[in-house]
């Protein structure tokens, strides 16, 4: 049975549109990037709970630093690696208002170890978003902690030798293990059904800050298609052969 | 029977032509175009229209929150 | 009713910045001013004024929970010793170029390195000249009292929210440590929320429906936008200098020479004013409250009528630099001081101007 297009595209009709929550700014970052779906999931979750007014974030430094040209919340920009000490001093001084950190694996897992992981000890109330590509994306390509063993990068030209650059970090496993974390888990985007999956993640990441159970943590095992130096879809298919065995997706606590 | 049809509209300007939509259409209904937009990228299209089912997969994946997708269902 | 309070510098400042309606405080403890967070978790500020204190994990983390505390319009404030300073000056160059209105106490010891725990104003290049990278400046206070210790907070707020920067008190391990009278400043109410949407309409509230989103940030990519940003912090600057200049004189007007000392220097040196005056030398003290901006214009005046200036400080010769540029080459500048930790004397002093001003 034949039907015109146009009978189909009608507002009535309408079952997905870009979230009202992100501006209209096109994102500064390569095609197919993970943070472009992840940040969308934001914007979409912050505008179906509607706390637009209520949500204060915190960018890093790295690909996502300029995230705050995307969701149309208030922002603060921290330096590398502090946005878990910025979260914790906002959400003590406005306790009334939603406060997510988004940090990358260097920002998150290398110089900001110390911040990540007492924050995460203290219990902040707050929501880190990690995004794991197992690379320094903004700066050319170099080697994460979360660089997987063998993977090339630019610092790590023949791949990563653990005898020689020490082992890839498991942040999220070590997050689960400190009393201060209520919900810490691995989701990734890559698949329609993974994204929604991860928008299921963070709503109840939302909900866990509102009822004060301490810090969600959600791990993002992403791509980095320029860093990797491979197409996204073929970014999507090493990402599932190569770094799920090392960051297995699923819940690793829920309390 | 009902059916459900769909269709999807891409914001040609904001395409970057990732091809992650076309990988993620169980129907093969999207690809991308052989023009390319301001910016360069082979946009995304509807190449196969009437396959589409309005799943929203696409939009799902889509880094760049270009697509809108309709939905409807049709009664035979 | 006059309120009078015998207490150690360190303690003042807490008293102080529980009194001046504070926000929060962000520490790590360092010695010679830990008393500063003991006293306030002893003083259990959240009960009674809503006051935030929390022992980070570091200074690093510290002076970054200022910045998200001051992107929220918030009062917020850290204390700390060198060490620890030289640790923040990431986050101060941060604060600085998001123009973030913080209060960061510094209570000197000897450097550099670990160095000692015993009193030093060797932190002053670091102070004045920004610390971090790129170019900007902090408004600089430095008390040489107890008292000062305490009114100096509020000041230093006030300060820092008028021109949306960061303000150091720049002190040292011996008025930190010292026991002196203060008057107690009653309490302040603090902002409430819907106040500080007045006051601070660039904070970090939760964007309303009726404005843009608010972000706090010290990054741009564009750099003749970024060219025009840093013109506007150095405008900001200059309206300091011409606004902000705080010094106390003592005996100028009719000197033939000066010290200049700020501080715990400027204490012992009035002593030495006394010295010099009951040889029949006539010296005056200048003493700069505000480190930065710097008293230039008055140094530069007074040293149309005098010989020579001396600049005392606990430190190999920093400010020192600062008193030769405002007198442009009109009189002789030399400096004194004792460092390491050591205190020069007031006898040290007057040897000292004797020998390379007057005789020198």
């Amino acid at each position: 049975m034949s039907i015109d297009i146009n009978e189909i595209k009608k507002a009535e009709n309408l079952v997905y549109k870009k979230s009202s929550v992100l501006t209209d700014k096109v994102m500064h970052y390569c095609p197919g990037c993970s943070h472009g779906a992840v940040n969308r999931i934001m914007a979409e979750v912050i505008e179906e709970l509607d706390l637009q007014e209520e949500t204060i974030g915190v960018t890093p430094v790295g690909c996502s630093v300029l995230l705050y040209n995307y969701i149309d919340i208030d922002w603060q920009e921290a330096a590398h690696g502090r946005a878990p000490a910025l979260a914790t001093a906002i959400k003590r001084l406005r306790p009334d208002k939603y406060v997510v950190t988004y940090q990358g694996d260097g920002d998150l897992a290398a110089i900001g170890t110390a911040e990540t992981i007492h924050a995460c000890n203290r219990g902040e109330n707050i929501i880190m978003i990690f995004i794991n590509n197992g690379i320094y994306g903004m700066t050319g390509g170099q080697m994460a902690p979360t660089t997987l063993e063998g993977m090339k990068s630019s610092t790590s030209p023949f791949g990563r030798d653990v005898a020689r650059d020490g082992n890839p970090l498991n942040m999220t496993q070590i997050v689960a293990s400190l009393p201060g974390t209520s919900y810490v888990t691995r989701q990734s985007v890559h698949t329609a059904a993974a994204a929604r999956k991860m928008k299921r993640s963070l709503k109840k990441a939302f909900e866990n800050q509102k009822n004060n159970k301490g810090t969600s943590f959600i791990e993002v095992v992403s791509t980095c298609s320029s860093g990797w130096k491979m197409t996204p879809a073929q970014s999507n298919k090493w990402m599932v052969e190569n770094m799920f065995p090392s960051y297995p997706l699923g819940d690793l606590k829920d309390e | 029977m009902a059916k459900n049809r769909g269709a999807i509209e891409v914001d040609i300007a904001t395409c970057k032509g990732c091809y992650l939509c076309v990988e993620a259409c169980p129907f093969d209904v999207i690809d991308l175009a052989d023009e390319v937009n301001a910016k360069g990228y082979n946009y995304a299209y509807m190449k196969n229209p009437e396959k589409c089912t309005g799943c929203a997969n696409c939009a799902m994946v889509c880094p760049d929150s270009c697509i809108t997708v309709y939905k409807m269902t049709i009664k035979s | 009713m006059r309120e009078v309070r015998l207490m150690k510098g360190n303690e003042a400042i807490a008293e102080a910045a529980i009194r001046c309606g504070v926000d929060g405080y962000f520490g790590y403890p360092i010695t010679p001013q830990s008393e500063v967070m003991e006293t306030l978790m002893d003083l259990k500020p959240w009960e009674t004024t809503g006051m935030e204190v929390l022992q980070a994990e570091s200074e690093v983390a510290s002076i970054n929970m200022l910045y998200g505390g001051a992107g929220c319009g918030k009062k917020v404030m850290t204390s700390s010793s060198s060490p620890g300073i030289s640790l923040m000056q990431e986050g101060l160059s941060y604060l600085a170029g998001a123009e973030l209105p913080c209060v960061v106490v510094n209570v000197v010891r000897g450097g550099p390195g670990l160095g000692t725990i015993q009193p030093s104003q060797s932190d002053y290049f670091q102070s004045v000249r920004g610390g971090g990278h790129g170019d900007y400046n902090t408004i600089v206070l430095a008390p040489s009292s107890v008292q000062e210790m305490s009114d100096f907070v509020e000041l230093a707020f006030d300060l820092a929210f008028k021109y949306r920067n960061p303000a150091i008190i720049l002190s040292d391990g011996m008025i930190g440590q010292m026991m002196e009278k203060v008057e107690m400043k009653p309490f302040k109410k603090r902002w409430t929320n819907e106040e500080i949407e007045k006051y601070c309409p660039w904070a970090t509230t939760g964007k309303k429906k009726d404005r843009e989103r608010n972000i706090i940030t010290s990054v741009e990519l564009d750099s003749q936008v970024f060219e025009s940003f840093n013109h506007k912090l150095v405008a900001k600057y200059r309206k300091m200098e011409e606004e902000e200049v705080r010094f106390e004189s003592f005996q100028c007007e009719d000197a033939d020479y000066i010290i200049v000392a700020y501080g715990s220097s400027a204490r012992i040196c009035q002593k030495s004013i006394d010295i010099l005056r009951s040889k029949g030398i006539k010296a005056g003290l200048l003493r700069p409250i505000t480190l930065f901006p710097f008293p230039k214009a008055e140094l530069n005046s007074i040293a149309d009528r005098v010989k020579g200036m001396l600049s005392v400080e606990m430190s190999t010769g920093q400010m020192v630099e600062d008193v030769r540029l405002a007198v442009e080459g009109k009189v002789k500048v030399e400096h004194f001081g004792r460092v390491g930790g050591m205190v020069h004397s007031p006898e040290e002093v007057v040897e000292a101007l004797e020998q390379k001003i007057i005789g020198g």
